[in-house]
């Protein structure tokens, strides 16, 4: 029997819903009948918009796909300015304030507390200057990524951001792909380093050489969430790079006809994977999606791959890097991906001012300005900006990942992005990683859904509850060793349940015994790999330090973690209406 | 009128008559389970798998996703009473304690 989501979307479901939505949006939030609300806030998601969490009612997370994460020039602004009007929610975040962008682990955007009222303007003014929300969430086709300088990469092979663009105009919209059983995740890599990711997608193109002619290897079924950790397989098949969209187009509609649509869990294509194998997944492909033969795979280039290798060659995109035109790009650090408007706006200004204007987003929640000559260099870097977003940070700043949390979404366990920023500040001033190592990337996910992609960390952080004196506590599973390359691994969980303020002092305690224990220049995930989960869990000592964490409490029962006074969800604003006044409660 | 539940947002919550009422990352504790040998399991929920409503009466279940804390194990609960509909005509719903100690149905 299909889900009930299936069964809302087979009502209303892809580009229709817009035409309700602005109605809504013009009619106000109350407009929405009580009864229909979960199904408009499923629908909804199509568009990018994601009802936040309990307390906060009315207020919805806004994400915008940027494909490849690339902004072109102007369209950075266009994001800041976007956000300083319309992303004010009715309370601080001591860290950063009110009104910042969330750059993601998917080269998109989010946006918090946008009010529904808002959405046509916002809509209006992304739209005016070529940015778009449409399908950045739902169940069809995601922001497509891929190594973040494609197209200016001096480590390219395969020219892959009009790959990734292409792929995005032809299938975004197109009817026969924007309802699937399920979200529909591409990734297109062109270097020979393994930016792109691929083996943690649905559906990689890889680059590949067949009878000397330089084209895609496909894999297939990669993806993190809810414990069911999969690498995408290969699929032994090789596309030049004319006939990508027909093999992309071809994969979809055989998710859409055969992906699970009775059991949501279940939907995701690495559980078809599972169920028929590469083999069958080929001839299915061949047989029924495809009307010309698919030539077998080609030779591959992941003996090469460095991109979080595990051997500290090239962990990230941080830093000022020549490109293939002569010019330079400049990777900023943004520690947890989140960056204050005025930052924004600021950076904006430079990329116009030094460089083409154009801005890219990376998948470790980094932004990156391109097209710098040479003699524009120290004056671009001269400024105050980099300081705060260095292309120079410290290992812990630069290697900090963390998902949104229960600031905003529901399904997460814990807080995350203002923990993840006080581990990395008590990290960086409390231990010495040893001399070689520039690169530790330590990723902070508040549930298993794993949008912060701990699976693939040094050291993977994810949400769970302890008791501590008999009181629930907000806690962290610690996994070790995980990481992409030509043979990528997921971190081994070695450690569970340790209390959120005992996990700077296990991590402290942990890159101690890896000095004292490792071979000379043995690298992290190497010593990981030859110990056994025992040997491990022994190594790591969570202890109580100085570091002091405010959000042990059960953050979820906030209406805002860090709202001043009365934080309980009784005293929550919301709903409330476009000028941000609550609204009269229904009781 | 009927009470209408389900899941949302890919787990994360119960919703009953179209309002989100149980949310995931609550600690529940369970006798009379056998997601593992403790005698009383402290289970973190960090997922909704299914819900329902008992045919007999307004009371409102649901199968979770998630670990007891006390001993690691992980697995999915039978059927949990989450609260009932307590005023049919409009749908109002009640949650239980999820401090206090509940018991789990098949």
């Amino acid at each position: 029997m299909p889900s009930k989501v299936e069964n809302w979307k087979s009502e209303v479901y892809g580009a229709e819903i817009r035409e309700h939505l602005m109605r809504f949006a013009e009619e106000g939030w109350d407009a929405i009948p009580d009864e229909e609300h979960d199904a408009w806030f499923e629908r909804f998601k199509w568009w990018g918009l994601y009802h936040q969490r309990s307390g906060q009612e009315s207020f919805f997370m806004m994400r915008i796909g940027t494909p490849n994460g690339v902004l072109k020039p102007g369209q950075l602004r266009v994001v800041g300015e976007i956000a300083d009007e319309y992303a004010r929610g009715p309370a601080q975040n001591p860290e950063f304030g009110n009104a910042y962008c969330d750059w993601t682990t998917r080269q998109s955007i989010q946006l918090h507390w946008i009010k529904l009222e808002d959405v046509p303007e916002v809509f209006e003014k992304l739209e005016a200057n070529g940015l778009s929300t449409q399908q950045a969430c739902g169940d069809s086709w995601r922001n497509i990524v891929g190594c973040p300088v494609a197209g200016k990469d001096t480590h390219e092979h395969i020219e892959a951001w009009s790959v990734a663009e292409n792929l995005n105009e032809t299938f975004k919209g197109d009817e026969d792909h924007t309802n699937l059983p399920r979200k529909w995740k591409v990734s297109v890599t062109g270097c020979d380093q393994g930016c792109g990711q691929g083996d943690i997608n649905d559906l990689a193109f890889e680059p590949a050489e067949k009878d000397g002619e330089l084209g895609f290897n496909v894999r297939v079924g990669g993806g993190l969430a809810r414990k069911e950790a999969r690498f995408a397989r290969g699929i032994d098949v090789w596309v030049p790079r004319e006939q990508v969209p027909d093999v992309a187009g071809g994969m979809s509609a055989l998710f859409r006809e055969y992906g699970d649509r009775d059991n949501r869990f279940n939907a995701r294509i690495k559980f078809l994977m599972d169920e028929w194998g590469p083999e069958k997944m080929r001839r299915v492909l061949q047989e029924e999606f495809v009307d010309f033969e698919l030539p077998r795979a080609g030779e591959d280039m992941r003996e090469q791959y460095t991109y979080n290798a595990g051997d500290g060659q090239h962990g990230d995109h941080v830093g000022v890097h020549e490109q293939n035109d002569g010019n330079y790009y400049v990777g900023l650090n943004v520690l947890v991906g989140r960056m204050g408007v005025d930052g924004v706006l600021e950076l904006a200004d430079l990329a116009e001012e030094y460089g083409s204007g154009e801005a890219r987003l990376t998948q470790r929640q980094n932004i990156i300005v391109t097209d710098i000559p040479e003699e524009n260099l120290d004056p671009l870097l001269d400024h105050d900006l980099f300081e705060h977003y260095s292309p120079d940070p410290h290992p812990f700043m630069r290697g900090s990942i963390a998902c949104t949390g229960t600031e905003f979404c529901s399904l997460s366990i814990v807080e995350t992005k203002n923990r993840q920023v006080r581990y990395a500040r008590w990290l960086k001033e409390n231990v010495d990683l040893p001399a070689d190592i520039e690169d530790f990337h330590i990723h902070l996910s508040g549930c298993t859904a794993s949008c912060a992609q701990p699976q693939i960390a040094d050291i993977s952080l994810r949400g769970m509850k302890t008791r501590k004196d008999g009181e629930p506590v907000e806690a962290l599973d610690i996994g070790l060793g995980g990481g992409l390359g030509e043979n990528p691994r997921f971190a081994d969980w070695v450690e569970m349940r340790v209390a959120a303020d005992e996990v700077p002092g296990a991590i402290a305690n942990l890159v101690e015994n890896f000095e004292a224990e490792r071979a000379e220049d043995e690298s992290f995930r190497d010593f990981v790999e030859a110990r056994d989960e025992e040997t491990l869990a022994a190594l790591v000592e969570p202890e109580e330090t100085d570091y002091d964490d405010p959000y042990m409490h059960n953050t979820k029962q906030t209406w805002y973690p860090y709202a001043e006074g009365d934080d309980s969800l009784d005293a929550s604003p919301a709903p409330t209406d476009g000028s941000g006044d609550p609204l009269p409660s229904d009781d | 009128m009927t009470t209408d539940v389900h899941q949302l947002d890919d787990g994360a919550w119960v919703s009953v008559n179209d309002s989100r009422e149980v949310n995931v990352s609550d600690l529940w504790l369970l006798a009379e389970h056998d997601l593992c040998g403790c005698e009383v399991a402290d289970f973190l929920a960090e997922g909704v798998v299914e819900v329902g409503v008992e045919p007999a009466g307004p009371a409102v279940q649901s199968r979770f996703a998630g670990r007891c804390i006390r001993c690691g194990a992980e697995g999915v609960t039978g059927w949990l009473t989450v609260g009932r509909v307590v005023d049919p005509a409009d749908g109002g719903f009640r949650g239980v304690d999820h401090e206090s100690i509940h018991l789990v149905d098949g």
